[in-house]
């Protein structure tokens, strides 16, 4: 198979606008005939719901959750990134172009990221339009602020829940829609597999088009067929297959692993974000992790004891924080990396958080933690603080007060959520951070126009592979959700179904569609059968534990041939002995999770091949094997400038590697430095 | 709700006034030509209609919502606990329908034995320089000799506190007129207004039982 | 520490009753939902049906869970989320009582998880700017005070979790419904059809058998964000304006 990313001709800068110009159209007439399926409603997902039904198509849209507004990007914390420019600092399309490159360690394709930072502007209009509130300065205009990995201030942001806002911005112009009846929206439902159907294309080939999908009622477990002329995806990364992650309890990969399933390539899995500033695990019992935004980073230093007896004092309780000198303390971001300190991307900064608690330095009792200090700057806004209220010589103690006062109104409820989950004040201690999974960057492979290498499937959002490259920057998730759905899909989805407006309507009782609701209920029922022992949830967190300590944030190779044998070992006794209670007749999320967990064992499998492959490193993939003296990163540009796309059969077939190489035509490859 | 207990609200600053007058030491005689005054007055009397309906409207209302309400819940919890707000008590709130109805059924007393008796024209009457008015202040002050009804009045101003002090703040509420700058003062208002008027009330069978 | 729930259970076998569980070990520095897990796991291993109850995020924001916890939505801690609330809040001995979000509009699904789609319809009333994609001016061409956006903000922080009208006495959606009335009429872009968007998200409300205000303000005490029942009189004034004060109707 030749993976062609189908990306138009032109000049970086021309490319898209080009494109948009001159592709093909669908007449308002025949959009009102056109079907198209909808999974998932999260930022691109709503968006992409919401705008196709603005232009007139019939979308069906859907969620496993009990209302769209549920979608986890509604957790995202710190930004979304735009190059608005507003703050005069430099900033332009092309610089975030280039920093989004660069962050991503030259591994996504320059036409997309150029097409992101095009769109990254008319986003912020967009959200503003529908009302979200970001926050703004005393003139009533814009206020940013930084993250890491940049050098200008281009994130906008509404306090601590940027993506709660946007998300709600996305889900009313989708409500409007659905009280329009241009969508109709499926709660509680989850799509369980990709309906492929046999047609002939013009030259009279045979080819197999994506043109439904099987979904579950989550209330009453029956199997609905759903048709339509092509199905869009924006089901979110995979994070959760490690078990612990930031990402929410539901999220899962099963609907993207379907369409992998039915013939889609899963592109650069082993490319996972590690987030360095996450509230460190506290026992077995827990359930998640919960991130701490980056924007803390802004403001926030961090450091552990620079000498071991300390740091042990500390992980036994018998000193605190408090009790180290500054001299003591080793601001290792800001040693190690002059230029950004403790503003270096994420992948960066959480390396270097597990190379300062793999020399015992760390401040839990589990020895995994650093600290994320906030003296300096209660000292440094208390004193501006105290010069604006025309205070003169104010004591220490009132500049760190007003100081606080400062930080609170810019990371409040941060703060307040640090201190319910730990039940320590931040504001007094440090906060004890550690890193933990966030972000997935691979995802099903698109090209240009977001279709899969299936026919009419089309992938959104984090869910497909495409910006990131292998490191994602901080505030820009928001800015690739709603970019593909507000900006991009919307018109490229036009390339495929021009030619479809002579396709009549699907019919969901032709063979394909049966075909695959019978295969779904084998499945179910093959789960429901096993009647073993133990619980979903336990094979779960025994998953994610193999794939952390193998396939977490450094890899070598003799680890992940241990974690491949573990998991074929998990997987059989998974098969052998795990408990599904209740029947599929009925509300049963145990049935769900089940389902679920047996397609991240799948994934888990070309997730350690793909990290096996890929014998260099870059972003959020860390190979032991390859690293500089100083334990940098390797990249090995002249063998591995390609996207790995896994094409995957089942446990009985090896993988097979599919490759696109990346052709760099604007930006010089670099050794990505931020000393 | 608002608008008639508003209205409701305003109508008892006027009695108060009015009732005021029998404390004056001068044999009701004040007091007396008021109350003709009030009862005859064509202006007033139009006022005083209104005055009815609000009452029975504000009662209605009252009973409408309370079932509604009830009928929003549906089945109820084991355990219920109810917070309110900072610098809020949800229990005479959440009482209203109760405390409204204990209100009511002192109206009814209330009218029965002042209202209706004059309404009836079973009261006697008295002269002053020449002119014959009804002796409502005798019949009042019969009425405060006896300590049960000083009791129940006393209680029932109590009552009527409480219906007050939910009642003034959450008028305004309701109409939306609730603003970060002026709502601290209207809460401040509604509270004294709760305590005063109920208290101006209370005075006057306590003062006639005891001082007169 | 030890604990007792006592948890309301619905569908399947149960008719709709409280089952009493006791558990053991539970640590100080659970969230509430993990212990709930744990319970769940060991029904598992029990082979029985474990409790169902709505959750996500586990990190406050998402809305998903829900329930009432010895008669306070979201258990006892003001501006928290039942997935936020710790175990360290109890103590080793405590009996939990543990029932679902309770409103005619909000019908019990399974033991813990209710139906909260006639929050959906509310917004889909109304509770939106209609505008295009693609429709927008620069954003920066209207200036909107700091202390404006703010206020808009505090009132868009809404999670729809429904605690408010779990919470009402009279299962009242004044609270969820007037935090996006405010929201959307205080940013100058959703003035325009502020008029028909108050009347149109209060008749749907009202269809879906919410009860009436009564102002209690238990809504703004349980709301994990703590969102002020000012948003209700802003309502109120907005409704009131818009039904004697402006010509559109609904």
């Amino acid at each position: 198979m030749k993976l062609d990313g189908k990306v138009p001709p032109g000049s970086l800068g021309e490319k898209w606008t080009k494109y948009r110009s001159t592709m093909p159209l669908v007449a308002p007439n025949n959009k009102r005939r056109i079907d198209i399926i909808m999974v998932g409603t999260g930022l691109a997902g709503a968006s992409a719901a919401a705008t196709l039904g603005e232009l007139g198509y019939n979308v069906k849209c859907f969620t496993f959750h009990d209302s769209p507004r549920r979608a986890h990007s509604i957790a995202a914390q710190g930004g979304i990134n735009a190059a608005k420019n507003y703050q005069n600092d430099g900033d332009s399309v092309y610089r975030l172009f280039y920093d989004t490159i660069k962050g991503g360690d030259y591994r996504s394709r320059e036409s997309n990221v150029h097409r992101l930072a095009e769109a990254s502007r008319n986003i912020i209009d967009q959200a503003v339009a529908q009302g979200v509130p970001l926050a703004r300065e005393y003139g009533g205009l814009l206020a940013n602020r930084s993250f890491g990995g940049v050098q200008v201030s281009r994130t906008f942001y509404a306090r601590g829940q940027t993506g709660q806002q946007l998300l709600l911005g996305a889900y009313q112009a989708l409500s409007r829609q659905i009280s329009l009846g241009n969508v109709e929206m499926y709660n509680r439902h989850e799509m369980l597999d990709l309906v492929l159907v046999e047609e002939k294309d013009s030259n009279g080939k045979p080819v197999k088009k994506a043109r439904g999908i099987i979904a579950r009622n989550l209330l009453t477990g029956e199997l609905e067929r759903h048709a339509a002329h092509c199905v869009v995806l924006g089901t979110g990364g995979y994070a959760n297959l490690f078990y612990l992650s930031t990402n929410a309890m539901n999220c899962n990969v099963s609907a993207a692993w379907r369409t992998v399933r039915r013939g889609a390539l899963m592109a650069n899995p082993c490319f996972t974000q590690i987030h360095p500033t996450c509230i460190p695990v506290s026992g077995d019992y827990q359930s998640k992790l919960t991130l701490m935004s980056e924007s803390l980073r802004n403001d926030g230093r961090v450091w552990v004891p620079k000498k071991e007896e300390d740091a042990k004092a500390i992980r036994e309780g018998k000193k605190t924080a408090l009790d180290i000198p500054e001299e003591d303390r080793d601001y290792y971001l800001e040693r190690r990396y002059p230029a950004f300190g403790n503003l270096v991307p994420r992948d960066v900064a959480s390396r270097a958080a597990k190379t300062a608690c793999d020399q015992g330095l760390g401040v839990a009792p589990t020895g995994l933690a650093v600290y994320l200090d906030f003296e300096a700057a209660f000292e440094r806004y208390g004193k501006s603080k105290a010069h604006a209220t025309g205070l003169h010589n104010p004591s220490m103690e009132t500049i760190i007060d007003l100081g606080r006062k400062v930080v609170e109104e810019k990371y409040g409820n941060l703060f307040e959520m640090y201190e319910k989950i730990t039940g320590e004040n931040p504001y007094i201690m440090p906060m004890k951070i550690y890193p933990a999974v966030h972000y997935t960057m691979g995802g099903i492979w698109v090209d240009y126009n977001l279709e899969t290498n299936i026919p009419g499937l089309f992938v959104t959002g984090e869910a497909n592979f495409s910006d990131h490259g292998a490191n994602r920057l901080g505030a820009s998730a928001l800015m690739q959700g709603l970019a593909d759905g507000y900006f991009v899909l919307p018109y490229t989805i036009g390339d495929f179904l021009s030619r479809e407006i002579r396709t009549p309507k699907i019919d969901p009782k032709q063979p394909a569609f049966e075909q695959a609701e019978n295969d779904v209920r084998d499945r179910i029922n093959k789960l429901l059968n096993i009647k073993g022992d133990h619980s979903v949830e336990s094979f779960h967190r025994r998953l994610g534990k193999i794939m952390w300590e193998y396939c977490g944030m450094s890899r070598n190779e003799q680890g992940l041939l241990t974690a491949r044998q573990l998991l074929r070992e998990l997987k059989d006794e998974f098969y052998r002995n795990v408990f599904v209670p209740g029947t599929n007749e009925e509300y049963n999320p145990e049935l769900e999770k089940a389902l679920r967990v047996a397609d991240f064992m799948e994934l888990g499998e070309v997730m350690i091949l793909d990290a096996l492959n890929r014998e260099e490193s870059c972003g959020g993939h860390f190979r032991e094997e390859y690293q500089t003296e100083d334990g940098e990163a390797l990249r090995r540009d002249d063998e591995f400038a390609y996207v790995a796309a896994w094409e995957y059969n089942g446990w009985d077939e090896e993988p097979k590697l599919h490759k696109e190489h990346l052709v760099f035509e604007n930006v010089e490859l670099k050794t990505r430095s931020y000393k | 709700m608002s608008l008639t207990g508003l209205f409701l609200i305003s109508f008892l600053v006027i009695h108060l006034i009015g009732n005021l007058q029998l404390l004056i030491d001068d044999e009701g005689e004040k007091f007396n030509l008021y109350a003709e005054f009030m009862t005859t007055n064509p202006v007033i009397k139009t006022v005083s209609y209104l005055l009815y309906f609000s009452i029975l409207l504000h009662a209605v209302q009252g009973w409408m919502i309370w079932r509604k309400n009830r009928a929003a819940r549906g089945q109820g919890y084991a355990v219920k606990v109810t917070r309110g707000a900072k610098g809020n008590s949800p229990k005479v709130a959440k009482a209203m329908g109760w405390i409204g109805t204990v209100v009511f059924i002192f109206l009814l007393l209330h009218l029965y034995q002042f209202w209706f008796q004059m309404k009836l024209d079973v009261i006697e009457y008295v002269e002053y320089n020449g002119e014959s008015v009804k002796d409502l202040y005798s019949l009042v002050s019969v009425t405060y000799e006896d300590i049960t009804f000083v009791i129940i009045y006393v209680l029932s101003m109590a009552v009527i506190a409480f219906h007050l002090l939910h009642g003034f703040q959450s008028a305004f509420q309701t109409l939306g007129l609730n603003h970060k700058k002026y709502t601290p003062f209207i809460k401040t208002v509604g509270t004294l207004y709760a305590i005063l008027i109920p208290l101006g009330f209370a005075i006057i069978p306590l003062y006639m039982y005891f001082l007169l | 520490m030890k604990l007792t729930l006592k948890i309301w259970r619905q569908g399947g076998k149960y008719k709709g009753e409280f089952v009493s569980y006791v558990l053991d070990k539970v640590s100080e520095h659970m969230s509430f939902l993990e212990m709930l897990d744990v319970l769940n796991e060991e029904l598992v291993e029990k082979k029985e049906t474990p409790v169902s109850f709505e959750h996500d995020c586990r990190e406050g924001i998402c809305g998903s869970c829900d329930m009432v916890i010895n008669g306070q939505p979201h258990g006892p801690m003001r501006g928290t989320t039942t997935c936020q609330l710790h175990m360290r809040h109890y103590n080793d001995g405590d009996t939990i009582v543990i029932e679902p979000f309770r409103a005619k509009a909000f019908p019990v699904i399974r033991d813990l998880v209710v139906d909260r789609s006639s929050f959906d319809r509310i917004i889909q009333a109304g509770g939106f700017i209609s505008v295009d994609t693609g429709q927008a001016q620069d954003a920066n061409n209207t200036p909107i005070e700091k202390t404006t956006a703010s206020e808009a903000f505090d009132a868009a922080t809404c999670i729809g979790c429904g605690a408010c009208v779990a919470a009402c006495p009279n299962a009242s959606a004044m609270l969820f419904t007037s935090a996006k009335v405010a929201h959307l009429s205080m940013m100058p872009q959703g003035k325009v059809e502020a008029k028909r968007r108050v009347q149109a998200m209060v008749k749907q409300m009202d269809e879906e058998g919410f009860g009436m205000c009564s102002n209690v303000t238990a809504c703004e005490a349980e709301c994990p964000k703590e969102i002020s029942v000012e948003n209700i009189a802003k309502m109120n004034r907005e409704y009131i304006s818009a039904v004697f004060g402006s010509e559109t109707s609904v």
